[in-house]
């Protein structure tokens, strides 16, 4: 697989633990934003995440693909597939880790959407390349929307 | 290692950071080595933030462990054939 994956534009968005009540809504938003850019989505999380996911869209008018964290991250290591971006949203050390690991077994552009009540924190120990919105969110998402409306042309544009 | 509840481990952190493993790893067990996160140990991609230490003690395999609801563990199972594996293959 060469380095920088080609052919059409795709994205994981890789999600965290759904105990913070925005990062549903937030990421059904995100895929609703790329695939108006024509970017394939898939999300992978633990099965409660995923859950929150397809229950919130059970027409799937937002969501395509969906899958086990784990598998994913065993599809990245083994090479077996790859994405242009990974979303990874993140409200906790373990969110970090795996947005860390991403990072260092793939080459998709990284863009770490940081939130919660220690988001200063979280962001602050994020010590490999990658784009950084770091929003104080919780429960309402109109920080972090309005944020991540800020950055999107930019991102899709430029990484 | 499908999953930490079917492994006989005995949890050494829990509630933990990667960085806390790293340094607990780092004083406490003179066998570690670095791997890229993703290196693959029993049946299982670890999940973790570069540098990343596993260690061997006796017969026993030290590693971190993180679920996204959970946090990160630490832990030790008891494997000889991995121990011995990770002594022979030296992992970087």
């Amino acid at each position: 697989m060469p380095d920088t994956k080609t052919g059409p534009r795709d994205a994981l968005l890789l999600l965290g633990c759904p105990q913070v009540p925005i990062q549903t809504s937030m990421a059904l938003y995100l895929a609703s934003k790329l695939r108006k850019q024509g970017i394939t989505t898939v999300i992978t999380g633990n099965r409660a995440a995923r859950t929150n996911i397809e229950v919130a869209d059970p027409d799937r008018h937002y969501i395509g693909e969906v899958i086990d964290i784990d598998r994913c991250i065993a599809q990245l290591a083994e090479k077996k597939r790859d994405f242009h971006y990974c979303f990874s949203f993140i409200h906790n050390d373990a969110g970090l880790s795996y947005a860390a690991t991403v990072k260092a077994i793939s080459p998709a552009a990284q863009i770490l959407i940081i939130f919660g009540e220690h988001y200063q924190e979280v962001a602050s120990s994020v010590d490999f390349p990658a784009e950084i919105i770091a929003v104080n969110a919780v429960h309402n998402p109109m920080p972090l929307k309005a944020k991540i409306d800020e950055v999107f042309p930019w991102v899709v544009s430029n990484l | 290692m499908g999953c930490l509840e079917s492994m006989k481990h005995e949890i050494l952190m829990r509630d933990t950071t990667f960085k806390e493993c790293r340094e607990y790893i780092l004083s406490h067990f003179p066998e570690h080595f670095v791997v890229l996160p993703g290196y693959k140990i029993f049946e299982k991609h670890l999940i973790g933030v570069p540098p990343l230490y596993i260690a061997v003690d006796g017969d026993d395999v030290i590693i971190p462990y993180t679920k996204p609801c959970y946090g990160t563990f630490l832990i030790r199972v008891p494997d000889p054939e991995m121990a011995a594996e990770l002594r022979q293959k030296k992992p970087k």
